[in-house]
């Protein structure tokens, strides 16, 4: 890392870095411009200078001024239409990207990676393939800030926010907390590890630990007794949950909601608030009872099965 | 009364100042005058501007070493937070308003005071208590929020003194909405005959365009630190998600505010600029119409612009496009007045006294934090940049910057009315160039750091990002020597300042066809307005090189 400027680690941040370089030469040229005119003007037009003044003709006021303001706003939408393009281009992340549960606290951040690894204040992830980071807070909001990747997303309490990125420089980045959170908010800091695929496969299975995340959740589904009710061929009235993951969902107050991960979150702890038309409101509310690690295998777990891939 | 009484009332007048009118400390603190009353508010916000600045000495000290030296991690976070709340709250908002505009807008309209005297003088009472909740947060530990109060933060994990803080800026919203009240009634009631309001000087349609902000705005920050109160101390559940809340709800709330805040700050600034540039260059202020246009637009449109604060907190994208659209959008009527600043310059008779010094490092400094709004208007680069130093440095440059310069160059410019003294023109042009310089040294190197990633509210940090800091730290050194020279020079002019004369700078406003230091009831008689403002020369026609007076003063004294 040379000086303050941060490296590029991903094709998005070398976007990123031109569309940064284009806006700061433009604002560059026009306060040039502006510096120019004062101090031309200052010059020539000091008093008692030689300079002719003379008549001031008509088109000074009117037309200059026209031209100057629909030449600025002319600029202002393009330079809006060239980062809106871009924001847009990377709104929806591939479908086979690897998930990484990140769950952030006062002050630490908890990562898990699919195979039930877990890491503290450090993010391992392979180049080449798109990652994308599920992310929460257990107390105040925090940002996780990767500033090698150009990518910075707040993290909630009780609820869902995501990333997702293609790195191509392996390599260890700063990771860090960019939203105030309190006391040791300066120190909620770690390192973003960013691996060639051989070498995060490598890493990965020497872990401790290192078993499937969705295997640990179906072993949760059952102590927490969720088969009980939502398993085929069970006694009480309770939707199959085979699939349910990215099924649009119709409510029994007629809504239609798709079924991410904040979806199925709010059914496990607030079972209320979505229930699913032709059930009855039954399910009681886990909170309390499942915990944000338990969460993320829970989910894990009911998105294999729509997957097709039991554990 | 008899005319015999009149004259004599007239002559009183004549020699008594509003300064000699009651020497006792109660004929101040009881005064219905506005212009005492912007010089109580002058007081108020100086002694606050340098808390706020010590604060800030603290915070830049500190910043020198990137593992936290000197401050553990809850002081450091404290003294931030109170130089945010203090510069923002009990400086940056009341500063031109309450004693520029409360001085000198009613004498630019032509009137004997603001509509409301005794709210005007409420106002500066609720300040005063607003300023003594903060100070007592202050004593009692300090608050280790930010100034922006984010929640659940600041309702339900915070250990400082969140209540009163809050409170006092809940409070000293209320002086300002009073003021905003007054104010716009003044300029719609109390203009003088033939005033019409395309005659009204730039810095009235500044000052109303300020208070319309005011009224409208301040009510939802009101709002959401009741909101923020009422959760912690009451433990109502409204932003903390642990009991169904929504954290989000507040950043909505608080922007909403905060944003127009902005423009609360900047708007008069724009209006003083606009008097000195069209005085010292002896040229009526270019596309006078399209100004006050621009400036209407400005405290519009900023209402609609809130969201851009809010692009990484969890929005959806699509609602990020559109309040980056329209944060493009408000940028258009700042950029038409920086050019129009530039035209005014245009075949004038320009002289470089310490106010236009003032003004010019405005308009550098304003368009330097303006561009670098676009960055952050443009999604992709917010995503970057926000929170880190980038954000620091450009709101700096608007409101520091800009807001600061302009106050300074409105002070240097009304000085000699407001206390009938000049000041040492060669010391106020050399702070006007230090604190220009100064202020450039602090910042920009904090733009630098941002691009690099260098998050903000941080005091232990990756030591690659030292070398800017300590950059911007011995800026720091010259923009507090920059800030206290005027404080020595200005004071010493009251003492042996020269008189200055009813128009040492042959300025066309009202305030300039009356005496200095001006009498209790502004004018002897009431003026009649029989020109547009800045008539430095013929329409059309160039200013004459040989003669400083203004070819129509804006005032025809009966």
């Amino acid at each position: 890392m040379t000086g303050a400027f941060p490296p590029e680690a991903s094709v998005y941040a070398g976007q990123w870095d031109r569309l940064f370089a284009v806006l700061a030469t433009v604002s560059a040229l026009v306060v040039l411009l502006i510096f120019l005119l004062i101090v031309g003007f200052s010059i020539r037009y000091r008093r008692g200078s030689r300079a002719p003044r003379g008549f001031l003709p008509e088109i000074i006021t009117n037309e200059l001024e026209l031209t100057w303001t629909s030449a600025t706003a002319i600029a202002f939408l393009f330079l809006f239409w060239w980062a809106a393009v871009q924001q847009l281009h990377n709104i929806v992340p591939p479908k086979n990207a690897i998930e990484l549960h990140v769950v952030a606290k006062q002050w630490m951040w908890k990562v898990q990676q699919p195979n039930g690894v877990r890491e503290i204040n450090e993010l391992h992830a392979p180049v080449g393939r798109p990652v994308r980071l599920i992310m929460t807070s257990q107390d105040v909001i925090h940002s996780l800030f990767l500033p090698a990747l150009r990518l910075k997303q707040d993290v909630l309490p009780g609820r869902y926010t995501y990333l997702w990125f293609t790195a191509d420089k392996p390599g260890v980045y700063h990771l860090l907390c960019a939203e105030l959170c309190g006391t040791e908010h300066s120190r909620m800091t770690g390192r973003l590890v960013l691996m060639t695929p051989a070498d995060y496969a490598r890493w990965s299975a020497a872990q401790p630990g290192a078993e499937n995340l969705a295997a640990d959740g179906e072993k949760l589904f059952r102590s927490f007794g969720c088969s009980g009710c939502h398993a085929p061929g069970a006694n009480v009235h309770a939707p199959d949950l085979d699939g349910v993951f990215g099924r649009k969902v119709h409510t029994a107050d007629d809504r239609t909601v798709t079924a991410d991960e904040a979806y199925l979150r709010d059914s496990i702890l607030l079972p209320q608030k979505d229930v699913v038309a032709g059930f009855k409101p039954i399910m009681p509310s886990f909170q309390g009872i499942v915990n944000d690690d338990a969460m993320v295998k829970l989910i894990a777990y009911l998105k294999s099965l729509s997957a097709g891939t039991r554990p | 009364m008899s005319d015999a009484a009149l004259i004599y009332v007239r002559h009183r007048d004549k020699e008594e100042s509003y300064l000699q009118h009651g020497h006792t400390l109660w004929s101040w603190l009881a005064t219905t005058d506005h212009k005492r009353i912007g010089i109580l508010y002058a007081l108020s916000i100086t002694f606050f501007f340098f808390i706020g600045g010590m604060a800030a000495g603290i915070v830049r000290i500190e910043l020198m070493f990137p593992h936290g030296e000197f401050l553990s991690d809850d002081a450091y976070n404290r003294m931030f937070t109170l130089h945010g709340i203090i510069m923002v709250w009990f400086f940056l908002v009341p500063s031109i308003p309450t004693t520029l505009g409360n001085f000198m807008m009613p004498m630019m309209i032509g009137a004997r005071d603001v509509a409301f005297p005794r709210l005007n003088l409420m106002s500066w009472y609720i300040f005063v208590i607003g300023a003594c909740f903060a100070i007592f947060s202050i004593v009692a530990g300090g608050v280790d929020t930010g100034w922006t109060f984010y929640t659940p933060l600041s309702t339900m994990f915070s250990n400082g003194a969140v209540i009163s803080a809050a409170a006092g800026v809940f409070i000293v919203g209320f002086s300002s909405i009073a003021t905003g009240v007054n104010f716009i009634t003044t300029v719609h009631m109390l203009r003088a005959p033939g005033m019409a309001w395309f005659r009204l000087p730039l810095f009235v349609w500044a000052i109303y365009a300020t208070s319309l902000v005011m009224v409208l705005a301040t009510p939802v920050l009101a709002m959401s630190l009741l909101l923020v109160m009422a959760e912690r101390w009451l433990g109502m559940p409204i932003f903390n998600p642990a009991n169904g809340g929504d954290p989000i709800l507040f950043q909505h709330l608080f922007w909403f505010y905060s944003h127009p805040a902005v423009y609360i700050m900047v708007l008069p600034a724009m209006g003083v600029v606009s008097e000195v540039f069209a005085c010292f260059a002896r040229r009526r202020v270019f596309g006078y119409a399209m100004m006050v246009y621009a400036m209407m637009a400005i405290a519009v449109i900023g209402f609609f612009v809130w969201g851009h604060h809010m692009f990484v907190a969890g929005e959806s994208q699509y609602a990020n496009l559109i309040f980056s659209f329209l944060s493009f959008i408000v940028a258009v009527p700042s950029a038409i007045k920086v050019f129009n600043w530039t035209a005014t310059l245009y075949r004038g008779q320009i002289t470089f006294e310490a106010p236009l010094i003032y003004a010019l490092g405005f308009l550098g400094l304003f368009t330097t934090g303006g561009l670098t709004g676009l960055f952050l208007a443009s999604v992709p680069i917010d995503v970057h940049v926000t929170d880190t130093y980038f954000v620091v440095a450009h709101f700096h440059y608007i409101m520091v910057g800009g807001s600061v310069s302009a106050f300074f160059a409105g002070l240097h410019f009304w000085w000699p009315k407001i206390t009938g003294r000049l000041y040492s023109e060669a010391w106020a042009r050399f702070a006007a160039i230090v604190m220009f310089l100064g202020f450039n040294t602090t910042f920009m190197p904090q733009f630098i750091m941002g691009y690099g990633g260098m998050p903000r509210r941080y005091h232990v940090y990756p030591p690659e990002f030292q070398v800017w800091h300590v950059m911007s730290s011995v800026g720091g050194i010259v923009l507090f020597v920059a800030y206290t020279l005027p404080l020595i020079y200005l004071t010493w002019s009251l003492f042996y300042g020269k008189k200055a004369g009813a128009n040492p700078w042959g300025a066309t406003g009202l305030e300039w066809q009356t005496a200095s230091p001006p009498p209790k009831d502004n004018f002897e008689a009431l003026p009649r307005v029989k020109a547009a403002p800045y008539a430095y020369h013929p329409d059309r026609e160039a200013p004459d090189p040989d003669k400083r007076e203004p070819e129509t003063m804006q005032g025809e004294m009966p």
